[in-house]
């Protein structure tokens, strides 16, 4: 099978819409996709959903030789497959350069980074290492596969444990799981990667691309950061030239998200161990809610198209205030063995366009209050069940850096082409 | 022998289920999901077993991959452009050739002016699962009648094939409902895939969303939904 190929049509309105800052599925510039953390039955299963896109992670471990230049250390390895069932377009047994590319991204990320212990999976010098694998399958192809896979890939390693090793002089005992209990690997930090596409020659910059922004940007760049900030590799491909504030910026907008990202992880894997010690359901069955013929069907993001003026305005007005990045990134728990962030995200565009349209007409007074008050309120509302993954990211780049705070927000009025427009609503505000 | 058709329809029936018949008296036309062997009928999709008077049957069943039927019109693209005929994905297992002497008024000087990536609205001559589709852009008593290449702008976005037999039923009440909501241009082919064409980008987003979110929806919540969306575009 082929893959549909991309009309001309499509491409054109796809450009278009990004010149207008608008995405397909109603996302922000800087939006990722609903994301979906599901641990397996099995230690070291993982399924991740980021949107349509589906990645599953495996890891297993066997004793094998160490390599004789590395006699103490164990040994990694990652193998990342394209299958015909996330796209027709994937062959099986065929190294397609997005393969490789997936693949040597995977191991960069992973194993260069140096995130887990390799000497620790010792168990005899010289003769017998620990070798833990992991297979990264992808099980639907909506865009971003570099995203999910690392999640995956870094969520599946923080779940795994090993067989415990007992040595009695030459002998070496591994005792199955019902003898001693399972180890879990020594993991330093945890990468995850953070894909951005640049259009129009890098004019324009968007966050988490889905499939088809994936097939008309021009370049892609891909950092891999930990929570600490630090950046374990970084990529550029698509053969654009990049300014050194792109670059600078990008890894600003992956700090946050790797923040975000990681806490979702560590929620999936406590709420996973609490429902593992509990003694309760868990694996991919039972977070599937409901069996009925229905339990597979997307919500998809519903318009919200009501009230634009009131709603808008308590967007503009609540934007301010917006200082804590942990009210944004607290994930929701669906159910057992689970986490997920920004669940019926409610799309948000159009509302800036046509609330200064109307603005224009007539100034709005007494439905600002209200507007507030509704907003507060849905704010509560979400904190309860669903949480928005942050809307104006940037008001959180900001924080990471206080004492460039001026600057930045200097810069941002002055680089109007790639702003979140909340903010350049907030500042045309006063003006009116 | 119609009988045993007649007692189940609008029941739900899986492939595999036979009907047979003792007399031959009767004619019965089989329509999608229904096939003829020898004596009986077996059905061949899952799905609900409809009926047209007087003796029409077929399966209504929800599918995403498209199987090109004669007669149907769907919206194809161009992927190569081959001496005399240019070749469409239409979403089916084969691309379907098109003849560029398939439009209207087209003749060996005067071609019709289709680039690669355009999109064609166009209809099976040619649908069969040994050959090799055809499409053409013309009736068959030469016109056009709404076929031909696409114009620019607008957005191609796809939905699943129920959807699409929904927009297309005749008095389809989502039409109706999506009508009042603003002004648009729609091109429905039956492969799942959608055009449309508003006024700005953002209505068409609009439209590709509601679209995608309606489907799973019951009539009053749809019709809410609308409303909302009515109210709220200028």
């Amino acid at each position: 099978m082929r893959e549909t190929p991309l009309s001309n049509c499509e491409r054109q309105f796809l450009l278009k819409a990004i010149e207008e800052k608008k995405r397909l599925d109603g996302r922000q510039t800087y939006d990722y996709r609903n994301i979906k953390i599901t641990f397996g039955t099995d230690y070291g299963c993982c399924i991740v959903d980021l949107g349509k896109t589906r990645v599953l992670a495996q890891v297993s471990c066997e004793l094998v030789a160490p390599k004789e230049n590395r006699p103490t250390e164990g040994i990694l390895f990652f193998n990342l497959e394209l299958s015909p069932m996330a796209s027709p377009a994937f062959e099986l047994g065929r190294q397609s350069e997005l393969l490789v590319k997936l693949n040597r991204l995977l191991e960069r990320c992973l194993r260069n980074s140096k995130c887990i212990d390799t000497e620790s999976l010792c168990v005899v010098s010289g003769e017998k290492v620990w070798q833990i694998r992991v297979d990264v399958h992808v099980l639907n192809h909506e865009g971003n596969i570099m995203d999910a896979a690392s999640i995956a890939a870094i969520a599946a390693l923080c779940h795994f444990r090993r067989p415990d090793v007992g040595i009695q002089g030459e002998e070496v005992t591994v005792y199955s799981t019902d003898e001693r209990d399972p180890i879990p690997l020594s993991i330093y930090h945890m990468p995850i990667c953070v894909s951005f596409s640049f259009f129009l020659q890098g004019t324009y910059l968007l966050v988490d691309p889905c499939e088809r922004e994936e097939r008309v940007m021009d370049g892609l760049l891909v950092i891999a950061m930990n929570k600490h900030r630090e950046i374990c590799s970084i990529q550029s491909s698509g053969g654009i030239m990049l300014l050194r504030e792109q670059v600078l910026r990008c890894s600003k907008i992956a700090s946050v998200k790797v923040s975000e990202i990681t806490d979702l992880i560590n929620r999936a894997l406590e709420n996973d161990k609490k429902v593992r010690t509990e003694g309760g359901k868990f694996g991919f069955a039972e977070s599937i809610p409901k069996q009925r013929i229905t339990v597979l069907k997307s919500d998809g993001a519903l318009l919200e198209v009501t009230n634009l003026e009131q709603k808008a305005e308590g967007i503009a007005s609540g934007a301010e205030p917006i200082s804590d990045l942990g009210r944004a990134s607290s994930p929701v728990v669906r159910a057992p063995g689970t986490a997920q962030v920004g669940e019926s995200l409610e799309n948000a565009w159009g509302l800036e366009q046509l609330e200064e349209e109307e603005e224009e007409e007539e100034p709005v007074d007494q439905t600002m209050d209200e507007g507030q008050e509704k907003e507060e309120e849905s704010l509560y509302h979400k904190k309860g069940e669903v949480v928005v993954i942050s809307d104006s990211e940037e008001e959180d780049v900001v924080i990471l850096h206080p004492e460039t705070k001026v600057k930045d927000s200097d810069q941002q009025t002055s680089s109007s082409q790639q702003q979140g427009t909340g903010v350049t609503k907030k500042k045309k505000k006063p003006v009116n | 022998m119609a009988d045993c058709l007649k007692d189940k329809v609008g029941s739900v029936l899986l492939p595999g289920d036979i009907f047979s018949f003792e007399s031959k008296e009767e004619k019965v036309i089989c329509g999608p999901g229904l096939r003829r062997n020898g004596d009986e009928i077996l059905v061949c999709k899952s799905g609900i077993l409809r009926h047209k008077q007087p003796n029409m049957y077929w399966i209504d069943s929800q599918q995403k991959r498209y199987v090109p039927a004669k007669g149907e019109s769907v919206i194809g693209i161009v992927t190569v452009k081959s001496g005399d005929v240019f070749k469409v994905d239409v979403g089916g297992s084969e691309l379907a050739s098109l003849s560029y002497l398939a439009f209207e008024g087209a003749t060996k000087r005067n071609r019709p002016n289709v680039q690669v990536g355009d999109l064609v609205y166009a209809q099976f001559l040619i649908a069969n699962k040994d050959m090799e589709p055809e499409l053409v852009c013309m009736d068959s008593c030469g016109r056009a009648n709404g076929m031909g290449v696409f114009g620019t702008g607008g957005l191609l976005f796809r939905v699943s094939l129920g959807l699409v037999r929904r927009l297309l039923a005749p008095q389809s009440e989502l039409v109706k409902e999506l009508d009042r909501a603003f002004p648009f241009e729609m091109v429905v082919g039956l492969n799942g895939r959608v055009w449309v064409k508003a006024q700005s980008t953002q209505h068409m987003l609009i439209l590709a969303s509601l679209l995608e979110t309606c489907e799973n929806m019951t009539a009053p919540q749809r019709q809410a939904l609308f409303r909302k969306v009515a109210h709220s575009a200028p």
